[in-house]
């Protein structure tokens, strides 16, 4: 393996665990639920990015070909961080607030937390369900 | 070279995986004990790829992806079930 090699798989694990450590520590020392959920979303994701780019790197200079492997675990880890801290703000705000600290939603629907899907509604306030 | 880099990242990632723990234990709400345990989710995801290079194998990617979709479906379930007291309605 080459020297240049190392040194870029090197780097790449040095910042990237920073970055993960980074993300757990905004978890212990922010104040509130909601500035705690930006730290671990968004730093830690990133860290686990540079792992997985390390390794990359690391199999491509051993073997000589690229896996795909690490790709997939990327782009499914990048796809799902948003999906997760979506559902996690719900959580906390379907829990902790009430309707009237929200402004209006500004739709024709209210917010999805407190009123059931516009389908499903039409389907209450028409026929009774089975 | 890879070695120290591999031992810090691995020890970053194990100080990470202690906070995380903390936050279970002292979190005040559910919503940041669900957090808590998605970033162990990821941290452990980064913990078994980086013991993959330590070894040199490529068989801790299929693990490191099944886990990664265990974490997610697991959080999903467990905000479903908080949010609407039902997983699937």
């Amino acid at each position: 393996m080459s020297m240049f090699s190392e040194i870029l798989i090197s780097f790449a694990l040095v910042v990237s665990g920073i970055f993960g450590f980074v993300g757990s520590y905004g978890l212990v020392k922010l104040k509130n639920t909601l500035q705690r959920l930006h730290a671990p979303t968004k730093a830690t994701t990133l860290g686990v990015g540079g792992v997985l780019i390390a390794s990359m790197i690391f199999f491509y200079a051993e073997t000589g070909h690229i896996s795909v492997h690490e790709l997939l675990i990327t782009l499914f880890l990048f796809l799902t961080a948003p999906i997760t801290a979506n559902f996690i703000a719900k959580t906390y705000m379907a829990q902790n607030l009430r309707k009237t600290d929200l402004p209006e939603s500004g739709g024709d629907y209210g917010w999805s937390i407190y009123d059931n899907a516009p389908e499903e509604r039409e389907i209450s306030e028409g026929t009774p369900r089975a | 070279m890879i070695e120290l880099a591999l031992l810090f990242a691995a020890g970053c990632y194990g100080v990470a995986l202690l906070m995380d723990l903390w936050r279970i234990a002292a979190g005040p709400d559910a919503a940041d004990r669900i957090l808590a345990l998605d970033t162990m989710v990821i941290n452990v995801i980064a913990l078994l790829v980086l013991y993959g290079v330590w070894r040199g194998t490529a068989i801790y990617f299929e693990a490191a992806m099944l886990i990664a979709m265990v974490g997610f479906v697991s959080t999903v379930a467990y905000c479903r079930f908080l949010l609407r007291g039902d997983i699937i309605e």
